[in-house]
């Protein structure tokens, strides 16, 4: 398997705040990698640095290298515009934009200079398993989707712009159960054209969907390798202690 | 305290307050009587058409002409110059506070601003004819710079602190989640705050503005201090105006009791009172158009 992104010797801190602790990790390339840990491990700071989201915050501090394929993507003469286009995001709480359905993908479509025509938005939404759902009503406002739908759109809008890496920031932590399904099964289908990363406080998802599962504790990476292996072999024992619910 | 004299505290201070509530209605509805009753007294004088029609307010004459047509004109010509001007500073102050700002540049600008606002409206307006006086009429080669366009000037400066301010707080209210999501697809500060922040901010933003028409028409002292006060139809922001406030309060301390000059005054300020309503109105009709697309 391909590495298609990875990170070497991570270091972040805010302030005097030290949250990731000398992470080294990588991604495969079309595999679903899920990253659990008890909440504070710095599981979702971790997939914030590799769209370069920490850059908004002026505390930040980052050291170390994230690579996709050959490239440093914190590297000075790469726009950080081009690494998200590069490596889209997904978030926790499903945020489309307070426009209609179609302008929610060609947002992103029109601010990085890509054709945006009708049939862009429907493979888009098609790809997000919401067109069926949604081609008779673009012009209506996004808002008024369901959440699950909203949270379909916000994968569609990501597609959209044909990223190379997909991060999800627990995608399925505000949705029903019915709606969780939909969106695993819509990221197992992505995995074929996308690699994609995935945090999840919920373990059975993880083992659900992910291919390859990492665990964090307290900044650090205390395990990592085949979600099976973690979950049915695990060498660590935090790691054993995580899973089996003694803490969490 | 015993639980029936706590009861008892409880009542009255609901009477009370239900009490200042209603004193502050009927003060508003007794305002509005007034100028309704006085301004029927002035139509019984002089015809609604001429009135809002004529080209010449010259109450004093011999023949007595009540033409308001040209202090609504001024009113509006400096008003709307102001916000010519007030407009694109203040949003895009307020922007520049609320995205680009450093919290160290944005701790002292705020309060900066904030305080612009305590100063005295006659301060600003001597400033105008100390400063910006003699600066127009050397500009546009005038013998005097006390024009439309300097009360324009002033006017924007006094209404700046209140848009910025108002505009800051809707921008900086835009949930990060849209921001985020902006910048996640690949968009850059500018981008994310045309097409993102300030349409979900609009709401806010229309309002910022609303309030800052809302000073300008009302505002009396500085326009009366620096636009010449002469009471013809202006050509353009070159010309000397007199607004509709200015009129008001110039004329008022002179005029006789219960003249029809006197109700005269009444039915500019009723008329001031319905331009206000207006824009209010006109505000909170783009301010729900824009709901639309807010979650509930």
């Amino acid at each position: 398997m391909k590495t298609k992104l990875s990170a070497q010797n991570l270091n972040i801190s805010f302030g005097t705040k030290q949250v990731l602790k000398n992470v080294n990790v990588s991604f495969n390339e079309n595999e679903i990698t899920a990253l659990i840990g008890p909440s504070g491990c710095g599981k979702s700071t971790l997939l914030r640095s590799f769209n370069r989201m920490h850059d908004l915050s002026p505390d930040a501090n980052i050291n170390g290298t994230i690579m996709l394929d050959d490239l440093n993507i914190y590297s000075k003469n790469i726009p950080v515009t081009e690494i998200r286009k590069r490596i889209g995001m997904v978030f926790q709480k499903a945020n489309p934009f307070p426009k209609s359905i179609q302008e929610n993908i060609t947002y992103g479509l029109k601010i990085n200079n890509l054709p945006h025509g009708k049939d862009v938005i429907e493979k888009a939404l098609q790809e997000a398993y919401l067109w069926d759902e949604v081609k008779n009503d673009l012009k209506m406002p996004a808002t008024r989707l369901s959440g699950g739908q909203q949270q379909r759109l916000c994968i569609a809008r990501a597609v959209a712009l044909r990223p190379e890496v997909i991060l999800m920031d627990e995608p399925c932590s505000a949705l029903d159960p019915v709606s969780t399904l939909k969106i695993e099964e819509l990221i197992k289908h992505l995995k074929k054209k996308y690699t994609i990363a995935i945090v999840t406080h919920n373990m059975q998802q993880a083992q659900r969907v992910a291919d390859k599962t990492i665990f964090m504790y307290l900044g650090e990476v205390m395990e990592e390798g085949p979600t099976d292996q973690i979950f049915n072999n695990p060498k660590n024992e935090i790691t054993t202690n995580y899973i089996n619910g003694y803490f969490g | 305290m015993n639980y029936k004299s706590r009861i008892t505290l409880d009542i009255v201070f609901k009477v009370v307050f239900k009490a200042t509530g209603y004193l502050v209605l009927a003060l508003l509805g007794g305002i509005f009587a007034m100028l309704i009753y006085n301004s029927i007294s002035f139509f019984l004088d002089v015809k609604p058409w001429d009135f809002f029609t004529g080209m010449e307010w010259a109450p004093t004459a011999k023949s007595p002409k009540y033409g308001m047509l040209p202090l609504i004109v001024s009113t509006t010509l400096v008003t709307f110059g102001a916000m010519l001007i007030a407009i694109p500073l203040g949003v895009g102050t307020a922007s520049y506070i609320a995205i680009y700002a450093k919290p160290r540049v944005k701790n002292i600008l705020k309060p900066t601003i904030e305080m612009l606002a305590a100063i005295p409206s006659v301060v600003i307006g001597f400033l105008g004819i100390v400063f910006l006086s003699p600066g127009i009429a050397d500009l546009a080669d005038l013998p005097n710079g006390l024009n439309a366009l300097n009360g324009a000037i002033l006017l924007a400066i006094m209404a700046l602190p209140t848009i910025i301010t108002v505009a800051e707080d809707a921008i900086h209210a835009v949930p990060n989640a849209y921001k985020e999501a902006s910048y996640g697809v690949g968009a850059n500060r500018w981008q994310t705050l045309r097409k993102v922040i300030i349409p979900a901010a609009a709401p806010g933003v229309i309002t910022a503005i609303m309030l800052g028409v809302g000073r300008a028409i009302g505002e009396t002292m500085t326009v009366l201090m620096v636009t010449g006060n002469a009471a013809l139809m202006p050509t353009g922001m070159f010309d000397s105006v007199k607004t509709m406030t200015a009129t008001i309060a110039i004329e008022m301390g002179e005029v006789p009791y219960e003249t029809t000059h006197y109700y005269a005054l009444y039915a500019i300020a009723t008329v001031l009172f319905f331009m206000t309503l207006f824009a209010n109105i006109v505000g909170e009709f783009f301010i729900n158009r824009f709901r639309k697309y807010h979650a509930v």
